[in-house]
């Protein structure tokens, strides 16, 4: 296990130059998961001299980190996994890039994703999949599938991702990591590609809970440069007795592997040792919660990628004959098969005619999936289930079948719509091998209790 | 199953500024009419009366001083991210 603990006592033992040169030969040895689209070799060396010397401080001093490359940072360009942005240089860096700078942290890499994060694999990367950590012959996950995996094979502590209906958690589970979804608004989302504005959240993956909480405290907090960030709440917590959790019954059905419903009823049963007490609880309305997503976050994605235009920034196709054609080209070289068919279902479902029958119904929809949640935390502390149907599903398996694919999101997506905190805990693996993550999830603003709802089990 | 012809494949790629392949079009002419009839199980739902949720933040009418902020970004820095320019300015192709 790489902690940020052990990290540290490794750079006070020899330097925070030897650690970072460390971490990238470590990923080079690693490129045949694809994990990393980008290395920042010397802007990473030259900041570790500055920890070194001393010009460089704070809690994360020399500390290497990774984030995916749908943050804007410097030292590498800002692709997306996409061939709009191939060759973006972003003149400005994320704030979450940036609060862990001010910390001393030093950014090594870009991570893979599903190109714009459309997906849950990494697979519809324009630049080839990433490999399971444990099996690679498997998916990533996804879509912040490379993040999940160099933290899984302890090229890094910690690394960030965005997660918009289950990209954190769901690759978080396929490798073994601890992921974080904090509730909507937690961290700044200033400098980060744009997918769905009304449920893109940024977060953390690590190989403990407590890491994942310290790297949270540091990146929350309000920004002027994003109007939707709450006011600082994120203050981790000491763990409170005897919390009251509800087992989602519809999370744990028949169609859901036998595996998975094991290590979930084992984590129950740890919890209930802990004096927790867990029952069972329904949430009948998640059924619908898939439908509603694949409606709102299409129309979503169809707005917010109307920017990739070939004129501003980004890919323009050769010679155009018109302004229309540079359009329509640019934006059909640039974007891979699962953005087009995500912005011809919003462009579907926003257009007059179809707006009240799809888009509107599904927030009203979404409106009801917020109650249904509300009533249950009126008894409940934390709610508990898998991350994913199955463990990480092989490389090739579902890319047929966009239904298919999109299925894998089932049990991600309800918190996603409500804006309210997961974090995904590995709880041991299936008898191949593969890891089994669980599920926490709370109501608006219990990101720390999630945490350290974890935290004290994984002190056992 | 909901019908989707190729003319309302080619409908929503006009919206969408895709000038989409032959083959790509074949392709969505299968896949948005799977996709369309999985989301339109949410019509069984009874939302007679329930406000629609647009945005999950409690957050409203967030003010700020109207005071201009130096974001550190030059004019030339985002000129130099256009695939033309010319003469401080982006270049397009001609418009009429």
């Amino acid at each position: 296990m790489t902690n940020i603990a052990e990290i540290q006592s490794q750079i006070k033992a020899s330097s925070a130059r030897s650690v970072v040169e460390a971490a990238l030969t470590k990923a080079r040895d690693n490129e045949n998961y694809h994990a990393l689209l980008s290395f920042t070799d010397s802007r990473a060396l030259e900041r570790a001299d500055k920890v070194d010397s001393g010009q460089i401080t704070g809690r994360l001093a020399g500390v290497p980190f990774v984030v995916k490359d749908n943050f804007l940072a410097f030292g590498a360009p800002t692709t997306a996994a996409s061939h709009m942005l191939e060759s973006f240089q972003a003149p400005l860096q994320a704030t979450a890039i940036e609060k862990l700078e001010a910390e001393g942290a030093i950014c090594i890499g870009k991570a893979n994703l599903d190109a714009f994060a459309h997906g849950g694999s990494t697979e519809n990367s324009a630049f080839g999949p990433t490999k399971n950590a444990f099996d690679m012959s498997r998916v990533a996950g996804g879509s912040s599938g490379g993040s999940a995996v160099v933290t899984a094979l302890h090229i890094v502590p910690f690394a960030l991702g965005s997660d918009t209906g289950g990209s954190i958690r769901q690759p978080a589970s396929f490798n073994g990591v601890v992921g974080v979804k904090p509730t909507y608004g937690t961290v700044s989302r200033y400098g980060v590609v744009a997918m769905a504005s009304s449920t893109d959240t940024i977060g953390t993956f690590a190989t403990s809970a407590a890491d994942a909480e310290f790297i949270m405290s540091i990146i929350s907090g309000r920004d002027a440069r994003d109007m939707t960030t709450l006011p600082d709440f994120f203050v981790p917590q000491a763990i409170r007795p005897a919390q009251k959790i509800g087992l989602i019954k519809e999370f744990m059905s028949d169609e859901v592997d036998p595996e998975v419903r094991a290590r979930t009823n084992e984590y129950a049963e740890r919890l209930r040792a802990e004096g927790h007490v867990v029952e069972e609880v329904s949430l009948p309305i998640v059924q619908y919660t898939l439908a509603m997503y694949y409606i709102i976050v299409p129309a979503e994605v169809s707005s917010n990628l109307a920017r990739y235009d070939g004129i501003r920034y980004g890919h323009r196709a050769a010679a155009p004959t018109s302004l229309g054609d540079l359009y329509g080209r640019s934006r059909d070289e640039g974007f891979v098969a699962e953005n087009k068919r995500r912005i011809m279902i919003g462009s579907y479902v926003l257009s007059s005619g179809f707006f009240d029958a799809y888009y509107q119904q599904a927030q009203k929809a979404r409106t009801l999936l917020i109650r249904a949640f509300n009533e249950l935390f009126e008894s409940y502390d934390v709610l508990l289930g898998p991350v994913t149907p199955t463990p990480a599903f092989r490389l090739g398996e579902n890319t047929s079948d966009p239904i298919k694919m999109y299925l894998a999101d089932i049990m991600t997506v309800p918190a996603s719509l409500a804006g309210i905190p997961a974090i995904s805990v590995p709880a041991g693996v299936s008898q191949a091998g593969l890891p089994i993550g669980v599920q926490l999830i709370g109501q608006r603003r219990s990101d720390a209790n999630l945490l350290s709802l974890a935290r004290s089990l994984e002190e056992k | 199953m909901t019908d989707i012809s190729r003319d309302d494949v080619l409908h929503l790629a006009q919206l969408s500024s895709l000038q989409l392949s032959d083959q790509e079009i074949d392709e969505l002419q299968v896949d948005l009419p799977h996709i369309l009839t999985y989301v339109q199980q949410l019509s069984e739902l009874d939302t007679t009366g329930v406000e629609p949720t647009y945005q999950v933040t409690d957050l409203e009418n967030v003010w700020r001083d109207d005071t201009i902020v130096e974001y550190g970004i030059s004019r030339e820095q985002l000129l130099d991210l256009a695939p033309e320019s010319t003469a401080h300015s982006i270049k397009v192709p001609k418009v009429l």
